[in-house]
């Protein structure tokens, strides 16, 4: 496809994009909150669900439930199908070669600790290096000093600057002949930093170290290609891609995936036990002890049909319009101050007020229907190296709107008035 | 204004959490330090105890405007009381920032009766109790750090 004709395309999406019919899809958007309508700015914790994922499981219950991969009857193959169709929708879904190597998980924590313990921990020899960022998320940082102090090796954090961005002149300097893993964030959920993370893939490769990336925060707002990126693992959860709760995806290269022992033991990951020795299941049900979440996987695939069928290409461009709004207009309200200002961001604003704790200000906006988070996201190491205890944090999704980020300003104003 | 909001946030607090009183460091006196993990709220209360009576109170810290407020107000308000009271009176500024006003009997509380607007926001009464339970803590001599998460 040439330039122009992709330039043609996304403007053409872009005029069909009609958000306030998105939002008809949404049932919780539609209620008030104290009175208000409500604003709902805290898509980076969770996402709201549409009618379609919300059916598609209810449809599921009512209609087709039962135990997967074990069935000879009907309802069992139904249900087998509509979890291995969903599995089939999260490969597409990420471009990954094989739906053997899609592994479905309670969430991207889960996944992050499925390839530390299975991954790492049998790799890892003393003096051994796993490099993260300084921008994770604490479930992209806990796995790891766990499996360090174990293993005796080393957690090595690379920098980031004032703005935000990864130092990668550090990175290369800290990427060394001990570094057996990498594993960094695609979007910052503090800051909204987009890494490059097709640099840092490669550049870990040139050293021969495997890379994890956590895409929780990257998958509502940009298309990835696991493929093009080359990554050897990337995570990711259902419910802040529009989905359920307790269900995400490790995608995993079939080589790696095969190489690893099992990270829990149970039901439906072996082809065959004896007191004597047990034989493990083909991939990916190796790495799928138990009755999964299948409802949960269900509702994961229409929310990627979902998604897919707007666009995410559509999603992004509305979305950037939006943050890029919202930062302009929240840098220009006195004692305001924004934290996370790189160039290359998506979806979030985390901000601070001169002199007014975050919490106030979520209680403030609170009453007036905008739902915001204000805390340390999970990222404490993250809000120590900008000297902050916590932020106050608008993150928006595919069915927010301009009048929302009126809302969000006119919100704040009403905050400084309490903190005059 | 939602008249709630207003309620929370009223004149004395926004006062206190802008200007703490007693927002110092007491050498030689017991201490304990507060922390809520859940939204990163500090405070070190001080209390120079004196044959069964609070000779001095203050803290030190840092944390939202009802965290902040509350710590500050305390300190006043226990300078000079007996330990006896100090307890009935966490007693019954616990029940005023859980139950609100009428079930605490507002009225004789003074200062502390500014608190009341804070038992209509249940994830908020964690920021208000937490400079009382941490002086509890300085009271018992439990150094350890307290937490009302």
């Amino acid at each position: 496809m040439t330039a122009a004709r992709i330039a043609y395309m996304s403007e053409r999406s872009r005029m069909s994009f009609d958000v306030q019919r998105v939002r008809q899809d949404f049932p919780a958007l539609k209620q008030r909150i104290y009175g208000k309508p409500l604003v709902y700015l805290d898509n980076a914790a969770t996402s709201q669900k549409p009618q379609a994922v919300i059916d598609a499981i209810s449809r599921f219950y009512s209609e087709d439930y039962a135990n997967i991969h074990r069935g000879l009857h009907a309802l069992s193959e139904r249900a087998t199908q509509a979890y291995e169709g969903a599995r089939e929708t999260v490969r597409r879904f990420l471009n990954a070669p094989a739906a053997q190597e899609m592994v479905l998980v309670r969430g991207t924590t889960e996944a992050i600790n499925l390839v530390a313990q299975s991954y790492a921990r049998p790799r890892l020899q003393p003096g051994d290096e796993i490099l993260i960022s300084e921008m994770e998320h604490h479930s992209n940082i806990v796995p790891w000093q766990i499996v360090c102090a174990e293993r005796g090796a080393r957690l090595r954090v690379v920098p980031i600057t004032d703005a935000g961005e990864l130092r990668l002149d550090v990175y290369e300097e800290l990427l060394g002949p001990r570094t057996r893993l990498v594993a960094m964030t695609h979007v910052s959920n503090a800051l909204g930093t987009i890494n490059p993370i097709r640099q840092i893939i490669d550049m870990a490769h040139r050293r021969h170290a495997a890379v994890l990336i956590d895409g929780a925060q990257a998958v509502p707002h940009l298309a990835v290609d696991v493929q093009s990126l080359d990554c050897d693992f990337y995570a990711f959860s259902g419910h802040k891609l529009y989905g359920p709760s307790g269900i995400g995806v490790l995608f995993g290269k079939a080589a790696l995936l095969d190489a690893m022992p099992p990270y829990q033991g149970g039901g439906d990951m072996i082809s065959s036990v004896t007191f004597e020795k047990t034989t493990y299941n083909r991939l990916p049900y190796k790495f799928e002890a138990g009755t999964p979440h299948i409802a949960g996987a269900i509702g994961l695939g229409a929310a990627i049909e979902y998604v897919s069928n707007i666009g995410l290409e559509t999603i992004a461009a509305h979305e950037h319009k939006l943050l890029a709004e919202a930062m302009a207009r929240l840098t220009a309200i006195p004692r305001v101050r924004l934290i996370g200002t790189a160039r290359e961001k998506a979806g979030v604003l985390s901000f601070v007020m001169e002199g007014i704790h975050p919490h106030d200000i979520g209680t403030v906006l609170d009453r007036e229907g905008i739902a915001i988070r204000a805390g340390h996201h999970c990222a404490q190491p993250l809000m120590q190296r900008f000297g902050i205890p916590a932020t106050a944090r608008a993150s928006f999704g595919v069915y927010n709107t301009p009048a929302e980020i009126d809302a969000l300003v006119a919100g704040i104003h009403r905050v400084l008035e309490v903190f005059a | 204004m939602n008249p709630e909001l207003r309620e929370l946030y009223q004149e004395v607090i926004v006062e206190h959490s802008k200007r703490p009183r007693n927002f110092r460091r007491l050498e030689g006196a017991r201490v304990a330090e507060g922390y809520n993990p859940l939204c990163g709220d500090k405070v070190t209360v001080y209390v120079d105890v004196h044959d069964g009576m609070l000779r001095d109170v203050a803290f030190q810290g840092s944390g939202c405007a009802i965290s902040t407020a509350s710590a500050s107000v305390m300190t006043e308000v226990l300078k000079g009381k007996s330990e006896a009271e100090a307890a009935r009176l966490f007693e019954r500024f616990h029940a005023l920032a859980t139950q609100g006003a009428q079930a605490a009997g507002a009225r004789s509380l003074g200062k502390l009766a500014a608190f009341a607007g804070v038992s209509a926001f249940p994830s908020r009464v964690k920021c208000a109790v937490l400079a009382w339970h941490t002086l509890q803590a300085a009271l018992k001599g439990d150094a350890v750090s307290v937490s009302t998460e």
